[in-house]
């Protein structure tokens, strides 16, 4: 039998699979299902500091090969998290809970890693990447160093938890962020978030997403994700959740060895549903098993 | 698995015909072969302006039906299309209503939940049930369908609020005097939530299994977004749904107490008294 538990951030994890931001995140029961479902871990949907009220419709499709969104971040603020979902998910906690936040500007970074504390997360994950809130808030913090170290900084300065930064794939140097948020305090990081992307139908014309561009996720941007985690455990050695288009234990255990702890998992739920959770943690065993592996946390960064 | 079954982009049709059924409500007509079961739904999008879930109100593999009332700015839009207009539809999704061969079979519909409920009233007489049919409005301006469900031979009953036709009262008083008079396989409802929960509860009394159909917020309508997690279970609505049994629903603490916004804010359906 394989040991499967990794510590990240100093919190045990009985497997590396984590439910990755924004997918079937939006009540406490729901995230508990995902933990019944096989998951190791859970992150909430990025949380804001008011009431948010995302995209219309539609927010997403899926094909074959990707999966694009633009649910736009809704969310009705931290006092729900406060009074309904941490509490909810806390009694009899099934597994541990990553508190992703989101904000428009560095001030609110400040005050939300402040309250989010309060609710007693294992770890914050600092959102600075999504693309579905430019048009509103300009380019995310996450596309230039200085503003993801400022990000780093200030929220560093109000918790006292684990910070993890969520870093997005649209840049040059993922490497250099990092970097640049690892010296300003960061713990780990998550990447990747989404890729910028759009769809156009052609029957009437125009964009498919109400927001008309979004965020590609699914089964073609793994060898993006896996290039991102590469490169980001080199440049910081940090520990880091890889996330983007993981869809089997095979592609988890691909994910750890460039470098990953964790691996989030998100879009598979489309393809495999939430009880996919626990398909792809027999797959990862099994391999496992096979290749002789006793303790799954050998194989982080052993590609390098 | 077979990768092409997951391409759920849209497939956009014309509108073949447009029915006017009252003042606010009209039934739109697609040549499309959908393939749909009573209970399931489609995602139905007006290009430029949003998209909504929709009960499938017939499918016979030629063409299929949505009833659609005119209640926000969404349905506003749709009423404002004409016939040859495009639209895009993702689907069908979700559970049906099970229907057996031979059964004998009630349907309780409230207000706009006729449509749907027509098309399971449809496939049961063909699998050769004995249908009652319990039809709830307001009053006899807001009726839909009762032609049509006439013209299937069923026995309809209607109750409306205010006595311009059928009884007077609550549907669920016609709903216990059914279900009092003969041995029922299954009751079928779908309605304002907290009609339904009041059909589910008089079924459970009388020890006869009750499936309704659970109307929560929906954004992709394909097990990923969340948004219809139903407490406390966690369990998808557009996934283990729409049509649930009424033995499943009974035990959890949302049903006809609350709903959830687009945010995911609980709103009550009766203000809290605390």
């Amino acid at each position: 039998m394989t040991n499967l538990s990794v510590k990240f951030c100093g919190v045990k994890f009985k497997n590396p699979t984590v439910l990755a931001s924004g997918i079937l995140g939006v009540t406490a029961s729901s995230l508990k299902n995902v933990v019944r479902c096989g998951a190791g871990g859970v992150t909430t949907k990025s949380i804001w500091l008011n009431e948010n009220a995302g995209h219309k419709n539609p927010t997403m499709f899926g094909t074959e090969h990707y999966f694009l969104n633009a649910v736009g971040l809704s969310d009705a603020g931290i006092e729900k998290a406060v009074s309904e979902t941490f509490p909810e998910y806390l009694k009899k906690k099934p597994a541990p809970i990553i508190a992703s936040i989101v904000a428009a500007n560095i001030d609110d970074f400040g005050r939300l890693a402040e309250e989010i504390t309060k609710c007693k997360p294992d770890i914050i994950e600092v959102n600075i990447a999504c693309p579905n809130v430019e048009d509103k808030h300009g380019k995310p913090f996450s596309c230039v160093a200085g503003d993801s170290a400022k990000v780093t900084k200030i929220v560093r300065a109000r918790t006292k938890k684990p910070i993890i930064i969520k870093l997005t794939p649209n840049v040059y140097n993922i490497g250099e962020i990092a970097s640049a948020c690892a010296d300003s305090g960061a713990d780990g990081f998550c990447a990747i978030n989404t890729l910028y992307g759009m769809e156009i139908d052609i029957n009437v014309r125009m964009p498919i997403l109400a927001n008309k561009s979004g965020g590609v996720s699914g089964p073609g941007i793994k060898p993006v994700a896996v290039k991102a985690v590469y490169d980001i455990y080199k440049a910081t050695k940090l520990p880091i959740i890889g996330t983007g288009g993981i869809m089997t234990g095979e592609d988890a255990i691909g994910m750890m060895m460039a470098g990953a702890r964790l691996v989030g998992i998100g879009t598979m739920v489309y393809y495999r549903g939430a009880e996919g959770f626990g398909e792809v943690v027999s797959e990862m065993e099994n391999w496992c098993a096979k290749n002789g592996v006793k303790n799954i946390e050998e194989i982080i960064g052993c590609a390098h | 698995m077979d990768m092409k079954s997951f391409d759920t982009r849209f497939r956009i049709i014309r509108i073949k015909k447009i029915i006017r059924e009252n003042d606010v409500t009209n039934t739109y007509i697609f040549d499309y072969p959908l393939f749909a079961k009573p209970g399931q739904f489609v995602m139905v999008w007006i290009p430029g302006v949003d998209e909504k879930p929709m009960s499938v109100a017939f499918s016979d593999g030629r063409e299929f039906w949505i009833t659609v009332c005119k209640v926000g700015g969404f349905s506003s839009s749709m009423h404002e299309l004409k016939v040859g207009d495009k639209i895009g539809i993702r689907g069908p999704f979700g559970t049906h209503y099970e229907i057996g061969n031979g059964q004998k079979i009630v349907l309780v519909a409230g207000g706009y939940g006729v449509a749907p409920m027509y098309f399971a009233a449809h496939e049961a007489v063909s699998a050769g049930c004995n249908v009652d049919f319990l039809m709830g409005a307001r009053n006899k301006d807001l009726l839909i369908y009762t032609h049509k469900i006439l013209g299937l031979g069923v026995n309809l009953q209607i109750a409306t609020d205010d006595g311009s036709v059928g009884v007077k009262g609550y549907i669920t008083k016609i709903l216990e005097e059914v279900l009092g008079k003969s041995k029922v396989d299954k009751v079928f409802t779908c309605g304002p939530e907290v009609m339904m929960k009041a059909v589910g509860e008089i079924s459970f009394a009388k020890k006869v299994s009750c499936y309704i159909s659970v109307e929560k917020y929906m954004k992709c309508g394909i097990g990923v977004c969340g948004q219809c997690a139903i407490d406390d279970t966690g369990d998808l609505v557009c996934k283990k749904g729409p049509v649930m049994s009424w033995d499943y629903l009974r035990k959890l603490p949302e049903v006809g107490q609350y709903h959830r916004d687009a945010q995911g804010k609980k709103q009550y359906f009766f203000k809290k008294t605390i």
